[in-house]
């Protein structure tokens, strides 16, 4: 955790994603931004507010109302040479765009024997709990975990959103960047004082998973909105002087930081696997097999996975219900206990 | 020349972004069938506008009233469901402010076995096809995701995913024609459908999907266009250079600009590509040239791209005033008249206001509920461990 010094600023994880967002631009005169209501408007969630009036609407790209359009666009602009970060509006819009995503931004590179490159960045509003109508509130990063030639990753803090945000940007591959929009407004400390906002200087690679609290009873494997119910939870389970909890904050979906999770599991024998998402086929499916393949001999108790039901997003009165809670990570460390 | 005929020859070339031509967005430009003009005098009959205002001579005083009681009902519909949004029952209100005249004409054209497929905001037609306005709550509420039955009005379920539905809409035509339902001269069997969304959504790859498909099956629907001007925050210029109703013409079937702030415009244009289309002579493209006067949403914050001015001077062109000065220049309406309309309408927002504040929040088992039709195996374990885990929290 950073302390509070001189160089240190609390802001949102919006903010941060700007910044972010804004230290690249300065840097790569290349990178651009595309979306629908990016530009004036700053995105329906601001993230991109002010930007266009500060780099132009040759950089910050007003785009029709087309999803597939925006992608396929981003692929040529990134052929020619730019790095396009393309948003697209909220999780569930993003499915017109699909096939572009799955059959040419993640193939181009292998099926050009890495003689082309599409660096771009798909930013993704995702997940619920706020309140929102049908399509607004989907956590769809399986489908694209499961492709290969993309990259996957997801922040849960500020200075996470800062630096990842970056680090995608520089990425020679792809990346689909889950921003969880229910975190959106919560404060953090980013502390560019030591490493001076140097890109190499950032506190952790774009692909790493890190410990977010230490804890020797059970490993909950976890990612984006999550992280921080995971974290209440240990911090419920130590004022009760109940079990230690260690809370893995993922970062990276698509590639796993597999050393990170193995190196947690052996030590504390027992490992849930969270997630918003629906667990059937899923992040937490990959997670719960990995574990029980690569740690089998260590575990004192299956793999739980805790996650949304495997129906469609509901309706906002369910939401409660539907979302992973304290509560739920409790239960199911109860349940590894027992064993 | 209308406001939208920009596509300069030999413009400058930018580098990526663009300058907006300078045009007048409250211009619908000649091409733009209107019969009311703002103050409510009638237009004069052009050759042009011809073939629609046939369908005009029909309609009596007592039909003319009843268009502006739904004009202003519905918007009553509207502002109460605003209201129920700020004060935290609703999640989310998309208004339908200054698209009245746009919907109900189009929505009093259609006839009961004519199908509708709308996007989210089509609350005026919702109303002409006997939809119960508190049904529109629900899915805005977050107690459901759509919740009506579309078969009973032949209203479609909202589709919040732009662009969709204007397939879904092709679909249901094309079955029309292959059970031999237009044609047959049958006022009571021959069947179109309306397919709807914004001007937004007609840079979708399943809107330009969807003429494709009605082209070349020749389906008897009719897309109607609300170009309302904004889709959010980005005006026209961001979504097409030539106005949506001449695209059609590349498609190979009519497309027509009516005034959208006209209810007799929009009334007899909707009418006329209906009779095609149940006649079975394939799709139209309507244009409804409008005005979005409120936020695009609740969430929205139209003051951080729109300017005032134009937002006034579509309030000078308002679908109601226009209908109201009409009818009254005509001696068909009086003060007693628009009184018991006031009246009725203060009823319908307060069984509106009761209906949303006492809509039960559904009980959690019911997620499970209608995931699959058949038996589903995960599903049902899911239900049971969940009913479990619940009763666990009882005491
Ligand atoms: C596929 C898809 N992308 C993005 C959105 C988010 N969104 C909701 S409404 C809207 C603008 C729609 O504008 P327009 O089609 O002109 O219709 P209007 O709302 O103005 O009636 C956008 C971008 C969406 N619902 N669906």
């Amino acid at each position: 955790m950073s302390t509070q010094t001189s160089t240190a600023t609390r802001m949102t994880i919006a903010k941060a994603l700007n910044a972010g967002m804004r230290a690249a631009m300065e840097r790569d005169p290349k990178v651009v931004l595309m979306g629908e209501d990016v530009g004036k408007l700053g995105g329906v969630f601001r993230i991109t507010e002010g930007l266009q009036k500060d780099f132009g609407e040759d950089r910050v790209i007003d785009t029709p109302l087309a999803e597939a359009g925006i992608m396929g666009a981003a692929v040529g602009m990134a052929l020619r040479g730019y790095r396009p970060v393309v948003e697209i509006q909220f999780d569930g819009f993003v499915y017109p765009a699909f096939d572009q995503i799955v059959s040419q931004v993640a193939k181009m590179h292998n099926r050009s024997l890495g003689a082309l490159k599409v660096p771009m960045v798909i930013r993704i509003p995702y997940g619920g709990g706020i309140g929102a109508v049908e399509h607004h509130s989907e956590s769809n990063e399986s489908y694209f975990a499961h492709t290969a030639g993309l990259r996957v990753v997801t922040c849960s803090s500020t200075e996470d959103a800062y630096w990842m945000m970056q680090q995608a940007i520089a990425s020679d591959d792809p990346v689909v960047f889950y921003e969880p929009k229910r975190r959106y407004h919560e404060r953090g400390v980013l502390d560019l004082g030591a490493q001076g906002g140097a890109l190499e200087n950032a506190p952790h690679a774009l692909d790493e998973a890190v410990v977010r609290v230490e804890g020797s009873d059970v490993t909950v494997l976890t990612y984006g909105p999550m992280v921080k119910v995971a974290h209440a939870a240990a911090q419920a389970a130590e004022l009760e002087d109940g079990p230690s909890i260690e809370v893995i904050d993922l970062r990276s979906l698509s590639p796993l930081d597999t050393e990170v999770i193995e190196e947690s599991v052996k030590k504390t024998g027992r490992c849930i696997a969270l997630s918003e998402a629906q667990t059937f086929a899923s992040i937490t499916s990959e997670l719960a097999a990995y574990v029980q393949e690569h740690c089998f001999y260590h575990l004192e108790a299956p793999v739980l996975r805790v996650g949304g039901y495997n129906i469609p997003y509901p309706p906002s009165r369910h939401e409660e219900v539907f979302l992973p809670d304290l509560d739920r990570v409790l239960h199911a460390v109860e349940t590894l206990l027992a064993y | 020349m209308s406001d939208d005929d920009v596509a300069p020859q030999g413009a400058p070339v930018s580098t990526g972004g663009h300058e907006p031509p300078e045009r007048d967005i409250t211009d619908g430009g000649p091409d733009m069938v209107q019969f009311l003009a703002a103050d409510g005098s009638r237009v004069e009959v052009t050759p042009t506008t011809e073939p629609y205002a046939a369908y005009l001579e029909e309609i009596d005083h007592e039909e003319l009233r009843g268009f502006l009681r739904d004009l202003i009902l519905v918007r009553r519909v509207d502002s109460e469901g605003f209201a129920l949004q700020r004060q935290g029952e609703l999640g989310l209100w998309p208004s339908l402010l200054g698209q009245e005249a746009a919907q109900v004409g189009a929505g009093r054209a259609m006839r009961p076995q004519d199908y509708a497929f709308p996007g989210y905001r089509e609350h005026g037609v919702a109303w002409c096809k006997g939809v119960p306005p508190e049904n529109l709550l629900g899915m805005f509420r977050g107690v459901n995701h759509g919740g009506w039955d579309s078969n009973a009005n032949n209203f479609h379920l909202y589709t919040i995913v732009i662009g969709n539905q204007m397939l879904h809409a092709v679909g249901y035509a094309m079955g029309v024609s292959r059970d031999g339902d237009v044609g047959t001269g049958d006022a009571e069997r021959d069947t179109a459908v309306m397919a709807f969304t914004g001007d937004g959504g007609t840079a979708q790859g399943d809107f330009n999907e969807s003429l494709v498909f009605a082209a070349v099956t020749n389906a008897p629907v009719v897309f109607y266009v609300q170009n309302n001007h904004w889709a959010i925050s980005e005006p026209n210029d961001r979504q097409f250079t030539i106005p949506p109703y001449r695209r059609a013409d590349g498609f190979g079937f009519p497309g027509i600009r009516v005034d959208g702030n006209d209810v007799l415009a929009s009334y007899a244009v909707t009418r006329h590509a209906l009779d095609r289309a149940r006649a079975g002579q394939g799709p139209t493209l309507i244009e409804a040239f409008t005005y979005r006067m409120g936020a695009h949403t609740t969430s929205d914050d139209p003051t951080k791209y729109r300017i005032s001015a134009e937002v006034d001077a579509w309030k000078a062109k308002d679908p109601i005033d226009r209908m109201t000065a009409y009818l009254r220049a005509e001696g068909a309406i009086d003060d007693a008249w628009i009184e018991q309309i006031d009246a009725e309408a203060d009823e319908l927002a307060t069984r509106i206001r009761r209906a949303c504040q006492t809509m039960p929040d559904p009980p959690h088992e019911e997620m499970f509920a209608h995931v699959y039709a058949e038996p589903h195996r995960l599903i049902e374990r899911e239900a049971a461990a969940f009913a479990d885990y619940q009763s666990g929290f009882e005491d």
